[in-house]
C-alpha cells in the first residue's frame, strides 16, 4: 500500500463550484459552518428565489454558527438542525418527494457536501445535478477501510481510527457513494511505528 | 471494423409498414441466435448500391430477448444519398447481407426511477426495443410519439394496444402537440429523458429540459444523421500521399474505405468520434455536419469527421 | 450449491492460499504460467491486444482458463466471502449485466470445458452442471428467485479470477458490481460506484502519461464480440490470492519475516491477466481480473525469465515499487534474482522457450 500522494495527482478528488442560482421550479440549500456565507451570497444574487427556497443550516463543527444570519435570509423555509445526522430523514423526505427541476445546492464543509450529493444520488439524481461551495475548514470524513467505520472531521494525518483505534492515514482516494476518503493503518508492517501526526486538514 | 464484429445474415422478411417505411428481418447464415443486446442499439448494415459499398447504421427494433433474428426499420430518402433507396428497392427475401453486431450509443440509465421518451417519426424505433427490454425488466416508462398523420405513425397502434396508457400519440395534422412544459415538470426525481428524431424536435426537447433545470446526466438524445450530399471534392492524405475523390452522395468515409484504408469507426453518423481525424491543412471551408467536435475545434479546422463531414475549396489535406 | 464432493479429478490440486500455504504450481502449470514481460525493462501502456484463442496449452487456449487451483481457488473464494460478505456487490441496476455474464461464462465452460460443464437449454429454462464443484442447477434465465444467489454472485462462485461489471453513461464506465476475493491491495466496498478515472485514481504517474484518458477511449468503443486482454502485475509475499486493503493489517506484517533463505519459496510474482469483454444486453463491460502466483524459485527455473525478472526489477522506478508494495523488499529480492541473471541476451516475447 503506498503512502498519501500529492494533490496534484489525486483523480477521485471532489472539485468544487460556486453556488451560482440554476433555473429550476424549487431550490433547495443544504449548507453548514462558513457554508451559511455562500448561501447568503446566492441569495442575495438572485432574491427571486426566495419564494421557492428551502434551507438546512447547521452549525459548523469548529464552531462557526451563523444560524442567525440564515434565517433572516428569507427563504420561503428554514430550518436549523443540530447536525446532519439530525437533517438526515428530512432531506431524504424532501428528496423523495421532489420532482424533476428541483435544484439541490450544498455549501460548507466536503463532509456535508458529499453527504449532500450521496443522498441526492441515492434519490435518483445525477450527480451532476447539485451545485456545490467548498467554505470553512477543510476537515475530512474518512473511513477506515479496515473496519469501515467513518470518523468525522479528520484535521489529523496519521489519524486514531474512532472505532477500532488503528492508526489510520488518510490516502487522497475518495469515495462519493460513502461521501468519504480512505483510511489505511499506517503501521501495519512495523506495528508501533507511527509518524508523528500533522495538521494537514484545517 | 474486425471480422469478428461481423455477422453474415440471410434477409427473411420484407415489410411494407406504410407510405415511407419498410422493415427487414435478419437471420444468420449459419442458423445460430443472435447475440442479446440492449435496448438503443443499432446495426451497421452494408450494401453493395451498384458496386458503391455503403454502410448505414439502423437502430435494432425487434425484441432484445428475441435471439432468433433482428429487425431495423428504414424510412426512404428520395433525396438522400441512395442508401435508403436501395434497402427499399435493392432488398429482397432470401438476400444475404453482412451487419455488424450491435452497439448502444444510446443506452438506457437502467438506475432511473422513471424513463420518458419522446419519438418524432422513424425516431420511435429503438424505443420499440427499449419499451420491450424496460417491460420485461418491470421498469416505470412513458412514451410520446409525434408523427405527420395516423398512416406515418409507424407502429403507433400495435404499441398502443401492448403498453396502453404508457403510450402517447400525436398527430401534426390534426394539430395535436405535446405538452412538453407540463410534461417536463410533473415527472418524479430519479426520471430520466430520451428523445430521438430529427434535430430540431431534439433540440427543442433538450433547451427545453435544461431550461427547466434538468440535468445533463438525464438527458438522453439520438439524431438519425445519415451522411449528407453535397458537392464533390478531393482529400490528400499526408502519411500515404494518397488523393481521394470524394462523391457527392459518397461520404469521406466510404472514398477512404473504398480506396482500401481501413478506418475505425462505430456510429457512422457524426455521434461517437471514432473516426476523427486531424487536419494538416484546409485551404478552404470543411462543412462540419457533426455532434462530436466542440464549436472551438470546428472553428479551427483542426480535426473533421469523415463519416459526416465535408469540403468546400482548395486544398484538404489529413493526417491518415 | 455444494463443495462436499471436489477432488474426484486428480487434475484439481486440494491446496491453501492462507495458513499453511500449501499452493504450489506443478511442473506442467509453471511452464504455462503467464510471464507478462515482453520485454526486459517495464513501463506503464495500454498494452492491449485481442482477447483470441492462443497456443495449446497456454492460458490462452480457451476464452476463461481453468487450471489445476480451480477447485481450491473456488474454496478460497467461499472461505474469504464468508469472512467478509461486502467482498461481493453488485448495485440494484446491474442485475442485468450480471445474468450476462452468467450466460457468457456458463456458454464458454461448456463450450471449451464439456467434460467439466454442461449447459442445456430449453427457451429460458436452463440446466447447468458444474462437475468439479458437485453443482446440478435448474434455474430461469432472468428470474432471480431460482438462484441461490443473484446471477453475478452465483456465476463468479464457480469462475477463477475477480470480477467487475462497469456501466457505460456519460461517456464514462461506472464500477458497479465485483466480485473482489483476489486483489492486489484494492477495495470493491470503497470503490463500487467510481467511474473510469476515480477507480484509478492511486495508481501512480500513469494519469499524467494520459495512459487513462487513452484507455478510456478505447473502452468505451469496445464492441461486442471484440474482446481484449493486458496483463497486470505485482509481488505477494505467500501465495495469498486474498491481499485485501480491509486485512492489510493482518498480512502487511508477513512482508518483515522473509528473509534471504525463504525468499524463493515465499515471494511470488503475482501476474493478473485481464480481460475486457462488452456484454451484450447491458451494454456493460466485463472485467475478469485473473491471478496467477509463481514462487521466484518456481520462475527461475526457466532461465529467460530469470534473466528478464531480474532486469525488469533492476529496473523499476522506486515510486512503482512502492506502489506495488514491495519497494522494503527490492533489494533482497534482486540480490536472489542476480545469480540467475549472467547478462546473456534474451529473445523476444515472454514465452520461455523461444
Amino acid at each position: 500500500m503506498s503512502q498519501t500522494q500529492a494533490d496534484d495527482v489525486m483523480k477521485s478528488r471532489p472539485l468544487y463550484g460556486r453556488l451560482v442560482p440554476k433555473q429550476g421550479s424549487y431550490h433547495f440549500i443544504v449548507a453548514d459552518g462558513e457554508g451559511g456565507e455562500a448561501v447568503a451570497s446566492l441569495l442575495n444574487a438572485a432574491p427571486d428565489m426566495k419564494p421557492r427556497a428551502h434551507i438546512i443550516y447547521i452549525p459548523g463543527a469548529n464552531g462557526t454558527d451563523l444560524t442567525g444570519m440564515v434565517s433572516g435570509l428569507g427563504a420561503r423555509v428554514f430550518h436549523p438542525a443540530p447536525s446532519y445526522a439530525s437533517a438526515s430523514q428530512r432531506i431524504n423526505k424532501v428528496l423523495g418527494d421532489a420532482h424533476m427541476g428541483l435544484q439541490l445546492y450544498a455549501a460548507g464543509t466536503e463532509g456535508l457536501i458529499g453527504q449532500v450529493q450521496r443522498d441526492a444520488m441515492a434519490a435518483g439524481l445525477p450527480h451532476d445535478a447539485l451545485t456545490t461551495e467548498q467554505r470553512g475548514s477543510l476537515a475530512r470524513r474518512v473511513q477506515c477501510v479496515h473496519c469501515k467505520g467513518i470518523t468525522e472531521n479528520v484535521t489529523l494525518d496519521p489519524f486514531v481510527c474512532a472505532h477500532c483505534g488503528l492508526n489510520l492515514f488518510v490516502r487522497d482516494h475518495y469515495s462519493r457513494r460513502l461521501a468519504a476518503f480512505q483510511g489505511v493503518c499506517i503501521d501495519a508492517e512495523d506495528p508501533g511505528e507511527v509518524p508523528p501526526s500533522e495538521e494537514r486538514f484545517k | 471494423m474486425s471480422n469478428q464484429t461481423r455477422m453474415n445474415v440471410t434477409v427473411t422478411e420484407v415489410v411494407e409498414v406504410n407510405s415511407l417505411i419498410k422493415r427487414f428481418r435478419f437471420v444468420r447464415e449459419d442458423g445460430g441466435a443472435m447475440p442479446g443486446f440492449s435496448g438503443g442499439a443499432h446495426t451497421v448494415v452494408e450494401m453493395d448500391d451498384n458496386g458503391t459499398r455503403r454502410l448505414n447504421a439502423y437502430s435494432l427494433m425487434s425484441d432484445p430477448a428475441d435471439s432468433s433474428g433482428y429487425e431495423i426499420s428504414v424510412r426512404r430518402d428520395d433525396s438522400g444519398r441512395g442508401g435508403s433507396l436501395f434497402m427499399h428497392k435493392g432488398v429482397k427475401p432470401g438476400m444475404k447481407m453482412v451487419i455488424s453486431q450491435p452497439v448502444n450509443l444510446f443506452g438506457l440509465d437502467l438506475r432511473a426511477r422513471k424513463h420518458l421518451m419522446i419519438a418524432g417519426g422513424i425516431g420511435i424505433t429503438p424505443f420499440i426495443a427499449q419499451m420491450a427490454q424496460l417491460d420485461s425488466l418491470g421498469h416505470r416508462f412513458e412514451l410520446h410519439y409525434a408523427a405527420r398523420d395516423a398512416d406515418l405513425c409507424a407502429y403507433g397502434a400495435e404499441l398502443s394496444a401492448r403498453y396502453g396508457e404508457r403510450l402517447h400519440r400525436y398527430y401534426d395534422v390534426e394539430k395535436q402537440a405535446i405538452d412538453l412544459a407540463n410534461l417536463l415538470k410533473t415527472q418524479p426525481i430519479g426520471t430520466h429523458l430520451y428523445v430521438c428524431g430529427p434535430k430540431g424536435m431534439i433540440g427543442w426537447v433538450l433547451s427545453t429540459a435544461q431550461k427547466m433545470g434538468w440535468p445533463k446526466g438525464a438527458l438522453h438524445s439520438e439524431e438519425f444523421l445519415a451522411p449528407p450530399v453535397g458537392e464533390a471534392f478531393t482529400v490528400q492524405l499526408s502519411r500515404s500521399g494518397v488523393s481521394i475523390d470524394v462523391g457527392p452522395t459518397q461520404s469521406m468515409l466510404e472514398a477512404l474505405e473504398a480506396a482500401g484504408i481501413d478506418a475505425p469507426y462505430l456510429c457512422r453518423g457524426g455521434a461517437c468520434g471514432q473516426c476523427e481525424c486531424k487536419v494538416d491543412a484546409a485551404e478552404g471551408e470543411i462543412l462540419h455536419y457533426d455532434h462530436w467536435l466542440s464549436d472551438d475545434q470546428k472553428a479551427a479546422k483542426t480535426h473533421i469527421m469523415p463519416c459526416v463531414s465535408r469540403f468546400k475549396g482548395e486544398r484538404l489535406v489529413i493526417d491518415l | 450449491m455444494s463443495l462436499d464432493a471436489p477432488f474426484k479429478d486428480p487434475f484439481f490440486r486440494d491446496e491453501s492460499f492462507f495458513g499453511d500455504y500449501s499452493y504450489r504450481n506443478s511442473p506442467h502449470a509453471v511452464k504455462r504460467f503467464p510471464f507478462p514481460f515482453p520485454e526486459d525493462d517495464y513501463m506503464y501502456s495500454v498494452n492491449m491486444e485481442p482477447h483470441v484463442k492462443g497456443r495449446p496449452g497456454s492460458v490462452f487456449e480457451h476464452y476463461f482458463d481453468v487450471d489445476e487451483h480451480y477447485v481450491s481457488e473456488m474454496r478460497d473464494r467461499a472461505r474469504v466471502l464468508e469472512q467478509d460478505p461486502l467482498r461481493c456487490q453488485s448495485l440494484p441496476h446491474m442485475t442485468l449485466a450480471g445474468w450476462d455474464l452468467l450466460e457468457l461464462i456458463m456458454e464458454k465452460f461448456a463450450e471449451d470445458y464439456p467434460h467439466w460443464f454442461s449447459l442445456t437449454k430449453d427457451g429460458n429454462r436452463w440446466h447447468w452442471i458444474n462437475r468439479p464443484l458437485g453443482i446440478d442447477q435448474k434455474f430461469t434465465f432472468l428470474d432471480e428467485s431460482t438462484l441461490p444467489y443473484g446471477p453475478f454472485e452465483y456465476i463468479t462462485r464457480q469462475a477463477q479470477g475477480d470480477f467487475t461489471l462497469q456501466d457505460q453513461r456519460e461517456d464514462n464506465l461506472w464500477i458497479e458490481a465485483g466480485m473482489v476475493t483476489s486483489q492486489a491491495d484494492w477495495s470493491l466496498d470503497f470503490d463500487i460506484g467510481m467511474n473510469f478515472h476515480e477507480w484509478h485514481a492511486p495508481v501512480p504517474l500513469a494519469h499524467q502519461m494520459g495512459i487513462f484518458d487513452r484507455a478510456l477511449k478505447f473502452l468505451l468503443a469496445l464492441q461486442y464480440g471484440a474482446p481484449v486482454r493486458r496483463f497486470n502485475w505485482t509481488m505477494t509475499v505467500d501465495p495469498l490470492l486474498d491481499t485485501s486493503p480491509e486485512n492489510y493489517p493482518k498480512w502487511g506484517p508477513s512482508k518483515t519475516t522473509m528473509t534471504p533463505e525463504t525468499i524463493g519459496q515465499r515471494q511470488h510474482l503475482r501476474v493478473e491477466l485481464q480481460t475486457l469483454i462488452r456484454l451484450p444486453r447491458s451494454n456493460a463491460i466485463c472485467f475478469p481480473i485473473r491471478c496467477y502466483l509463481i514462487s521466484l524459485d518456481d520462475l527461475v527455473t526457466q532461465p529467460k525469465w530469470a534473466r528478464r525478472f531480474h532486469r525488469v526489477i533492476r529496473g523499476l522506478p522506486d515510486e512503482l515499487a512502492t506502489y506495488k508494495g514491495f519497494i522494503r523488499n527490492k533489494p533482497m529480492i534482486l540480490e536472489y534474482l542476480a545469480r540467475f541473471d549472467d547478462g546473456a541476451p534474451t529473445s523476444p516475447g515472454w514465452w520461455p522457450e523461444d
